[in-house]
């Protein structure tokens, strides 16, 4: 019973352990993301040579609230400039560089059944309309977009972050959503992207930075320069990103 | 000479039970403490009081209120027929009726998503024959609620159902009183606590929705942005009001606790 009671102990101490500090001679790289850029990301870590790398994808504004909390990092990449500036003026990490830009698409299921042409077809009664939520980037830059073509829209979901938006309409829950293009055709197979020409009013552009206190601060420099390398480029070009 | 007692005469236990127990409260202990070492106190009221909390407020409630209606409605009559039932294959019921306790609640919503979305297996007939569309919806909030508060109610109904000493409800038989008599003037009321403690866990449940109701319902003030959700959407620009909507949780929930005490606090 005692021997059984202190095995488990032990057992537990030793996953909590292992699941929240690898070894700590072989470093890993962790990388915190905004969802949009998941699948360049993912695409980088196939040409990632470093320490092994883990991927943290978020609503970039959550991942802020979550390093600033405590939470290990050692590069962190956001979706906008705001949602960074928070950790610049928090002092918590080196200067951002700008590495990516996108722009804001409508997008409607596969086909477009309902006609969706125009920004101002997002009024139209008959639409299930989602949004991201304002809190996160993607959420801000649609209100921006909205603003700026005087569209009102009522949505039926703000939500949590960028995919999530795009996946309700890919389940064909939503009718259409705003997201960037490369959301947009990473779910080519079951959703189209209707271009805006007033989506040129709205800026949207990728930051990253490492972070000072990286525990692997070497290898977050590196994927930093990979990112800005010929092949980082390639990876955000090929998953629809604009140059920044 | 008399041997001295056991230890535990003492009410002290040995040091390997002891130890592992004060690391569990704290680990029970700490999360709470952080939460209201973190709380601005001042300015508590004003944020509670915000119209966005107010809504999410009002919304739980009367969603996590009807999930629990619903739940004992369509609750009772199941774990009835777990407890009495003579059907073969009844542990696969349980079984099922146990599910929504171990999935992941983003699952439950994806599952729900299939079944009652618009493309869903149901969904598909709602929407085309009664013009219904549940996703986005408040009774999205309702169904995700019920989908996870029903296995702690049926649990619970269940034992309750077979603890009933069945003699009584012979003796209402033999008096002349008919099943439904039977089962309003003596089953019901010898299993009232344990229906009572299942309904206030499986509210408590319901309130407390996070996973499933944000994949299935969405997230709009007022609508579907019930009080979890609410903290998670703070969090990420307001913390101080997220910690503000979980200081109020944590006392909803304490107050769950106080009501129960009987049951599960006493020894």
């Amino acid at each position: 019973m005692r021997g059984a009671l202190a095995t488990l102990l032990a057992l537990g101490l030793l996953g909590a352990a292992a699941a929240s500090e690898a070894d700590p001679a072989a470093e890993t790289l962790r990388v915190f993301a905004a969802a949009s850029l998941a699948e360049p990301f993912q695409a980088l870590v196939k040409s990632w040579t470093g320490p092994p790398l883990q991927l943290q994808l978020g609503a970039s504004s959550a991942l802020v609230v979550q390093i600033q909390e405590g939470a290990p990092a050692d590069v962190i990449a956001t979706a906008d400039q705001p949602t960074m500036q928070r950790l610049v003026d928090a002092a918590l990490v080196e200067t951002p560089q700008r590495f990516a830009t996108n722009r804001l698409v409508i997008a409607v299921e596969k086909g477009n059944p309902k006609h969706v042409a125009k920004l101002a077809d997002l009024a139209r009664a008959d639409l299930v309309v989602v949004l991201a939520a304002p809190e996160v980037p993607a959420g801000r830059y649609a209100r921006q977009l909205l603003d700026a073509a005087r569209v009102t829209v009522a949505p039926r979901s703000l939500e949590e972050n960028v995919k999530a938006v795009a996946n309700k309409v890919a389940l064909g829950e939503a009718d259409a959503g705003i997201v960037y293009a490369s959301d947009a055709q990473a779910l080519a197979d079951r959703v189209e992207a209707v271009e805006v020409p007033e989506a040129a009013t709205v800026e949207v552009t990728y930051w990253i930075a490492p972070l000072r206190a990286a525990k692997a601060p070497a290898a977050a420099r590196d994927f930093v320069a990979l990112l800005l390398s010929r092949t980082g480029r390639d990876a955000l070009a090929k998953a629809g990103f604009g140059p920044p | 000479m008399t041997r001295a007692g056991p230890r535990g005469d003492r009410g002290l236990p040995p040091w390997w039970i002891a130890v592992p127990a004060i690391v569990a409260l704290a680990l029970l202990g700490l999360p709470i403490a952080g939460l209201l070492a973190r709380a601005s106190w001042v300015r508590l009221a004003a944020d509670l009081a915000s119209p966005e909390v107010v809504a999410a407020l009002r919304l739980s409630v009367v969603c996590s209120l009807a999930a629990t209606a619903l739940a004992l409605a369509l609750g009772l009559p199941l774990a009835w027929i777990l407890a009495r039932g003579r059907l073969p294959g009844l542990r696969w019921l349980r079984a099922l009726a146990t599910l929504p306790m171990v999935l992941p609640p983003v699952v439950g919503g994806v599952a729900l998503l299939f079944a009652f979305g618009r493309r869903g297996l149901v969904g598909r007939w709602l929407a085309t024959s009664f013009g219904v569309t549940l996703p986005f919806s408040a009774g999205a909030v309702v169904l995700a609620e019920t989908f996870v508060a029903l296995p702690f109610l049926v649990g619970a109904a269940e034992a309750g159902f077979r603890q009933v000493d069945r003699r009584y409800e012979e003796a209402a038989a033999t008096l002349g009183a008919g099943p439904l008599r039977t089962l309003i003037g003596v089953t019901l009321p010898l299993a009232l606590p344990s229906l009572g403690a299942g309904a206030a866990l499986g509210w408590a449940r319901a309130l407390g929705e996070f996973g499933a109701t944000i994949t299935f319902a969405g997230n709009l003030p007022g609508v579907t942005q019930t009080l979890p959700l609410a903290v998670y959407v703070a969090l990420e620009t307001r913390p101080e009001a997220a910690i503000a909507l979980s200081l109020l949780l944590l006392a909803i929930s304490v107050a769950v606790l106080a009501v129960l005490r009987d049951r599960w606090l006493a020894p």
